[in-house]
């Protein structure tokens, strides 16, 4: 009985050593000049070469990155925008508010500024207090979604910082418009 | 750069009848008028900037007057007369009779026939000395050719530097004798210019828009500046901490207090006519309401209590009341109300938006800007009949400041994209348009009387 075992294991170390032999790693071949993959990976290689570029792949992170940076996102959209005279938020502009609000919600360590604007028309002081309501209206709304009114500072430009600078109804629709900033 | 004021006047050989000079044909003093005159007179001033004055719109009556060239002894820097004539001119109600080039003396014995037939009304000489010590002594008189007499006469002593004042005292004096109302040719204005996106100055200039002088540079906006009654003080908002903070501000001494800084925004300052309590707007309750405290800080008190916008406070000349504008009615409204708070009575009821109320010192004339069709325009309305009258020409208006005799309003505006101020007399028919080179001018607010 042992004798059998013994040449059952030197029959096997036989098998295993020839077997083993054909499996050296061989140097890859050498990498073609313009940096293309190289078809046939059994070609003989010189002994020293310049290695093949290599793909780099990432490992899935443990944190998610912050959707504010995502520029697909409805949270890249930072304004919302008023009909003349008017501070009240329209409907295409409800859905960026509740993005930012559910954004807020989930993270409680940040917060906001909201700043309003008006067009050119009409009294600085009266633009001054319009823009401050439109800064408001946004708050409040934010506030409904569940925000906590003191992560929401609001102030007002007024007209006095258009950013749109022409005399039309284009430039006009522009600068009436509430911007979220975040701190 | 303070610059001192006259240092002596005297009354010299002053007929102070008061004579209230009516034209010949006894037309009322703001008739309708036909004619147009366009006239562009250029100032140099001392600091860089050069405010250019085009008259667009003449009164309906008009006061023929001759003014002559000073004579002058010495070299003198400011061409009185010159001054004199541009002064009456600007205010509308003076038509300038040419006097010809020759130089009269003040103490010259004139034909006022002779005046008289080339259409002068009245004769303005005189003469100009230099003294020993560098001064000049100023003498003048004023003649009514159909009177046949002298009606007025002024002699002042004064630094070289002084002459320009020197010539808006006599024309002062000039548009008193004439016309019964106190010149105005002696205050001075403050406005705001811009620029560029980072540059903003508080200045104040002369009534006419000469020796304009820096009282604030900011690279943020300052808007809403209000005078003081006695002439010291500007309050002002600024942003330049990119917030809006109002502050109050000497002007001789630069020294200056924010006085409403609180949380929200702070702006739409005014004095109280005493001197003593300053109106305010203020957010810090959550909308713009209207808020009174007293000029140290103290005693802040808030009068309006409505969800809606209540901004531009302005208070009544005998200080019982402020006027305001609010949007509780659905688009903004001019109001008024106690100035220690209650209820508000509307005041203006034509079209859906009129904002920026000024009283007149006489109180009862309202001045604002109204929107109708687009167009942003100065109307007054008349507290005694409730009629509204358009003044102005211009379509973009804002902010509009009555002169301290109540008889121009002068406002901002934009005329081919530049801003600049205009004047027009409060019936709407003398108009003038000042304009800086360089940057847009706006935010207008005429000083008091010099006393």
């Amino acid at each position: 009985m042992n004798t059998m075992r013994v040449s059952i294991l030197i029959a096997a170390a036989a098998i295993f050593a020839v077997a083993c032999s054909s499996t050296d790693l061989k140097p890859p071949p050498p990498a073609p000049a313009n940096n293309q993959p190289v078809p046939n990976q059994n070609a003989p290689a010189a002994p020293t070469s310049p290695t093949a570029p290599i793909k780099t792949i990432e490992a899935p992170s443990a944190t998610p990155i912050d959707p504010l940076s995502d520029p697909k996102s409805l949270l890249a959209r930072r304004s919302v925008y008023f009909a003349f005279d008017q501070s009240g938020i329209n409907d295409t502009d409800i859905s960026v508010l509740e993005a930012h609000g559910r954004y807020l919600v989930d993270h409680p360590d940040r917060s906001i500024r909201v700043e309003g604007n008006c067009d050119e028309r009409g009294g600085r002081e009266y633009n001054l207090a319009l823009g401050q309501r439109r800064a408001e209206t946004v708050r409040q709304r934010l506030m409904v979604l569940g925000v906590a009114g003191t992560r929401i500072e609001t102030s007002s430009l007024g007209k006095e910082k258009p950013r749109a600078q022409g005399h039309d109804e284009a430039s006009w629709a522009e600068n009436r418009r509430a911007d979220i900033i975040y701190k | 750069m303070n610059r001192k004021w006259l240092t002596k006047c005297t009354p010299y050989n002053r007929l102070r009848t008061m004579s209230h000079f009516s034209s010949r044909s006894g037309l009322p003093a703001f008739a309708l008028a036909l004619a147009l005159a366009c006239l562009t007179l250029l100032f140099a001033s001392r600091a860089n900037a050069q405010m250019t004055i085009q008259i667009t719109g003449v009164g309906s009556q008009q006061f023929p007057i001759a003014v002559a060239n000073f004579r002058v002894d010495g070299e003198a820097s400011e061409d009185v007369a010159g001054v004199i004539r541009a002064d009456l001119t600007r205010s509308g109600l003076f038509r300038m009779i040419d006097p010809g080039t020759q130089a009269i003396e003040e103490n010259a014995r004139i034909n006022l026939d002779d005046w008289k037939s080339r259409g002068a009304d009245t004769i303005a000489i005189g003469t100009l000395t230099k003294l020993a010590d560098g001064r000049f002594e100023v003498r003048y008189r004023l003649f009514d050719s159909v009177k046949g007499k002298q009606i007025d006469g002024l002699a002042f002593t004064a630094p070289a530097a002084d002459l320009r004042r020197v010539a808006h005292r006599i024309a002062d004096h000039i548009y008193e004798t004439v016309t019964g109302v106190p010149g105005v040719f002696s205050t001075r204005i403050a406005y705001v210019v811009q620029y560029s996106p980072n540059h903003y100055e508080l200045q104040v200039a002369d009534a006419d828009g000469a020796n304009p002088q820096t009282a604030l540079k900011s690279r943020e906006f300052i808007i809403s500046p209000a005078w003081s009654p006695d002439g010291s003080t500007l309050a002002y908002v600024s942003f330049e901490s990119r917030r809006t903070v109002v502050y109050v501000h000497n002007l001789a001494t630069g020294q200056r207090k924010a006085l409403a800084s609180f949380p929200g925004s702070n702006s739409g300052p005014a004095f109280s006519p005493d001197g003593r309590t300053l109106a305010l707007v203020l957010t810090r309750d959550g909308n713009s309401e209207i808020y009174s405290m007293s000029i140290d800080g103290s005693n802040l008190k808030r009068l309006t209590h409505d969800p809606a916008i209540d901004t531009e406070p302005c208070f009544s000349p005998d200080g019982a009341y402020i006027y305001f504008t609010s949007d509780r009615s659905g688009g903004p409204q001019i109001y008024r109300m106690s100035s220690s708070g209650g209820s508000p009575q509307r005041m203006t009821f034509n079209g859906d938006y009129n904002i920026s109320p000024r009283i007149s010192p006489d109180g009862r004339t309202l001045a604002y800007v109204g929107r109708r069709s687009d167009l942003f325009q100065i109307e007054v309305l008349d507290l005694t009949t409730s009629q509204e009258l358009t003044v102005t020409d211009t379509v973009k208006d804002e902010s509009p400041t009555f002169a301290p005799n109540g008889r121009q309003i002068l406002y901002a505006t934009d005329v081919g994209g530049k801003g600049i101020l205009a004047l027009t007399s409060t019936d709407g028919r003398a108009r003038a348009r000042l304009s800086g080179p360089n940057g847009d001018v706006r935010e207008p607010t005429w000083g008091p009387y010099i006393k």
